[in-house]
């Protein structure tokens, strides 16, 4: 087989076209810099199109005493004090701009009776924050942001999967892809890259995620020397479907609660009275999650282990009207009418709080000309992300990326790359069209079993060690992998490059949970129950040669100003 | 365990002529979906079968085919509905084929460049007001995922090189026309550039819509009737005359 491939040059190059993606690629092409953007699905398709219940920003159209204040204290407090305060500063302030502005890009969201925007209920949040559009938030997003794309003059390559990228002198300078209709390498030579490829929630068994959010970008910037920071935070979201088996995990919006909901036991009663007796069914997502997960253990769940969530009391025109998409959900999938019948619903692996380590004002990396924005970026949400808040990431550090970006483009030349590596890279990814290779999907079934059983809700030391030893394992035969086909559109090939980037994702999540012997946000531990004064620190991953080191870092000092915000942090 | 025989279509362009169906035997889970016989037959029967999927959640719509020759979301059809029957799948055929069940939909964004964005009114005083009542139009239309089976539906696409735009591209412009801020009028485009008289309301592709969005008639005869240059419609003209006698009745 011949290397072939086609060199593309752009002052930016995106990686990745979900909200982050596509806000950045708008931004970086509105600073003047010619920008290309990349996604491994179709475009529109992004995981973002699932995101329901609503995006966070302080309008204060409904409870009037909002304000970005409120809006930082809720996401530090959550994020159990470890969030790097300077992005969740930025956050908090410049989220309801950003949602004005998709406003002006055409999105429609639900009003108020006095026509302004319509804001709801959303665990943990002090005021009616969530704008929203019905329970379809995410969709309206990324068509809002795809259609400003489309009239832009920003090159589009979808169904396009980075295998790796580039450096020349410790810089990003380029990066490799696979065109998965025609099996066409093209290699993109960018001044600035920025990731924004989101989470790894596809690494467990039972997930709330799409298909395509294996965590690629982790692996990708790692490789190139990229640090890695709070991998050991994974949020479980407590509500998402248990029956029938083909859908378990899929999402059950918390808007159901916002809007209302309540849990139950299979014995009726109505349990987060006695977890949390202020804030019920709203409070914390880690909070509730483990209750749910609690009810179940303690044999009190319901026939396909479950708790019951029930929005019945509401009646079916609130219901429809409200939460739609649910309804439908519920209905074709499980045939069930939730308008007369309760849901059955389990904690599932919902998002990814750490990620690449960013500056708060330009999200550039460590690795010069890389930028890392949305889901796949870390320091905003802390131990714990409050439901809203990662839609308002998207846009707010989406732009910001892309004006970094932008930016460092404009001071910068391309660099380039000797040939032969990427006549390797093309060579490696050929390699795995191997019919006697190991079967990737069998490899990647033992990783998510792996990681849902033994790196769960609840942890301890014993688990995540033998966690730590499978993965090992799974790394030395992740060499042999292998697929029957052609490179055309060959989906387990796929599955063969996207594995050794789930397995850096699971190997930092793990080491981490080991690492962190307490219990704090969305890291429980069985073994170490409480919270560590000592450990209020950042755990940030570091490649050495092939190895992965993990180091203690302090959490940035408050600012006066902001300190007056947060209550000290208890023990 | 229960076992289903699914015939699905496959075909590498790249290497053969002319597809075929092969026939693959399945264990059926309560509440399967098709997309979930589709996984296990990639997993553990042939790798190299190519689909495409992504949310497996009726959102995305990506997993777009044809089952038993209705155009369908993989991931939202249930393998009970067909129980003893013998089920087919294969790629949408209004779109040229990849591989196997992928076909290459890429034609749908040049249009969607094509389609005029959103224009707001100038002058608006911000922030913006709208009321909940006049925005529900718009919204409907915004539900469309960009499965495109409507446009696989259509006659008009499938047997015509007439530069009919589809019906997915009139929801698109709809949803921008029945912006109440938005300052175009987009039916002049449609019904002359994009080929729009050319479709004769069969209604197809509103049958076959996953958002259950009312196509034509809530976005293309409305579109139809807006246009300036409806006269040359007979599609059009013909409408407008039941409506008139509609209401002398
Ligand atoms: C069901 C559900 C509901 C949610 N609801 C809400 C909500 O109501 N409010 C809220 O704030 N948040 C919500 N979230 C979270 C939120 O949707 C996500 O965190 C957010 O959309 C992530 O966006 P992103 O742009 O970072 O990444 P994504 O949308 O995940 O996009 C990633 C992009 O990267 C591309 N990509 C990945 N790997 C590669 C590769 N190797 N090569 C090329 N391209 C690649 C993908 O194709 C895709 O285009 C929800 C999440 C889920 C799962
Ligand atoms: S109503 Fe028009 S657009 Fe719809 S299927 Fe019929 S001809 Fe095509
Ligand atoms: S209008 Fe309906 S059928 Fe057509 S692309 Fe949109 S969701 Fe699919
Ligand atoms: S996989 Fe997303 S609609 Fe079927």
């Amino acid at each position: 087989m011949s290397s072939q491939y086609i060199v593309h040059e752009t002052d930016v190059l995106i990686i990745g076209a979900g909200g982050a993606g596509m806000r950045a690629a708008i931004a970086a092409s509105d600073s003047g810099s010619s920008v290309t953007i990349l996604s491994k699905s179709l475009l529109g398709k992004a995981h973002t199109v699932m995101a329901e219940g609503g995006i966070a920003a302080s309008l204060a159209n409904v409870d009037s005493k909002d304000n970005w204040q409120v809006h930082f204290s809720d996401t530090f407090i959550e994020g159990v004090y470890i969030s790097n305060y300077r992005m969740v500063e930025i956050l908090a302030k410049e989220a309801p701009e950003r949602v004005r502005e998709l406003e002006e890009y055409g999105a429609l969201f639900d009003r108020t009776p006095d026509g302004r925007i319509m804001q709801r209920a959303f665990g943990a949040h002090t005021y009616r924050r969530l704008c929203h559009v019905g329970d379809r938030t995410g969709l309206e997003i990324i068509r809002t942001l795809e259609d400003q794309l489309l009239h832009r003059k920003v090159k589009v390559y979808d169904e396009v999967f980075v295998t790796k990228l580039f450096t020349n002198e410790g810089r990003v300078v380029g990066a490799l892809g696979l065109k998965l209709s025609d099996g066409v390498f093209h290699y993109f030579r960018a001044k600035a890259t920025i990731i924004a490829t989101g989470g790894c929630g596809r690494i467990f068994k039972v997930t709330s995620n799409s298909w395509e959010s294996t965590g690629d970008g982790l692996g990708l910037a790692f490789q190139v020397g990229a640090e890695l920071m709070d991998m050991e935070m994974i949020q479980f979201h407590p509500t998402g479907m248990v029956y029938p088996p083909g859908v378990k995990g899929l999402l059950v919006t918390e808007g159901v609660r916002g809007e209302g909901g309540i849990l139950l036991n299979a014995k009726g009663e109505r349990f987060m009275q006695r977890y949390s007796p202020k804030k019920m069914e709203l409070d914390a997502r880690d909070i509730v999650a483990r209750a749910n997960y609690a009810e179940i253990m303690a044999g009190r769940g319901t026939e396909h282990g479950g708790v019951y969530l029930d929005i019945t009391h509401k009646g079916a025109d609130f219901i429809k009207k409200k939460l739609p998409s649910m309804y439908k959900q519920y209905l074709d999938f499980a045939g069930v009418d939730i308008t007369r019948e309760k849901m059955e619903v389990a904690p599932t692996v919902h998002y990814q709080m750490g990620g690449i380590r960013v500056d708060p004002e330009t999200t550039s990396t460590n690795v010069p000309g890389l930028f890392a924005a949305g889901e796949v970026a870390s320091g905003l949400h802390g131990a714990n992300r409050l439901g809203g808040n990662s839609l308002a990431d998207i846009l707010v550090f989406g732009k910001r990326s892309g004006e970094g970006a932008s930016n460092f483009a404009k001071r910068s030349g391309f660099g380039s790359v000797d040939e032969s590596l990427l006549i390797a890279e093309m060579e490696r990814v050929k390699s795995y069209l191997n019919k006697d290779g190991l079967n990737p999907y069998d490899l990647a079934t033992k990783l998510e079993d792996t990681m849902s059983e033994k790196v769960g809700i609840i942890r301890n030391g014993n688990d995540l060690n033998d966690a730590l030893n499978i993965i090992l394992e799974l790394k030395m035969q992740s060499t042999k992998l292998g697929v029957d086909g052609s490179i055309r559109y060959n989906k387990g090939l796929l599955q063969c490059l996207e594995f050794p980037l789930m397995l850096i994702a699971a190997e930092a999540i793990i080491r981490g949970a080991i690492e962190r012997k307490e219990s704090r946000g969305a890291h429980a531990r069985a073994d170490f129950p409480k919270k560590d004064p000592q450990l209020r620190k950042n755990l940030i991953y570091v490649r050495a040669g092939d190895e992965m080191k993990l180091e203690w870092r302090a959490v940035p000092e408050l600012p006066d100003d902001l300190k007056k915000l947060v209550e000290p942090e208890e023990y | 365990m229960d076992k289903i025989t699914i015939s699905v279509y496959r075909h590498n362009p790249e290497i053969e002529t002319k597809g075929r169906f092969v026939d693959y035997e399945v264990p059926v889970e309560e509440g399967m979906v098709v997309l979930d016989a589709m996984k296990y037959i990639e997993r553990h029967i042939d790798p190299s079968m190519s689909i495409r999927w992504n949310c497996m959640a009726g959102k995305c719509g990506s997993c777009s085919a044809e089952i038993n020759h209705k155009p369908s979301l993989m991931c939202k059809t249930r393998i009970d509905s067909f129980r003893g029957k013998k089920v087919t799948v294969s790629p949408m055929g209004a779109f040229p084929l990849v591989k196997d069940l992928v076909t290459d939909v890429s034609e749908n964004w040049d249009i969607l460049r094509r389609i005029p964005p959103f224009t707001p009114k100038k002058g608006i005083e911000k922030p913006w007001r709208m009321s909940q009542i006049d925005i529900e139009r718009s919204k409907e239309f915004k539900k469309c995922i960009e499965c495109f089976l409507c446009q696989d539906v259509c006659h008009v696409i499938r047997e015509h090189k007439s530069g009919y735009v589809g019906p997915r591209h009139v929801v698109k412009a709809a949803s921008l026309d029945m912006h109440p801020l938005d300052s175009l009028n987009r039916s002049e485009f449609l019904n002359s550039e994009g080929g729009l008289g050319f479709c004769n309301i069969t209604k197809c592709c509103q049958s076959v819509c996953p958002e259950e969005i009312r196509i034509t008639d809530n976005a293309i005869i409305p579109e139809k009737e807006r246009a300036v240059n409806a006269f040359y419609d007979p599609i059009a003209i013909i409408i407008r005359r039941s409506r008139k006698e509609g209401e002398r009745k």
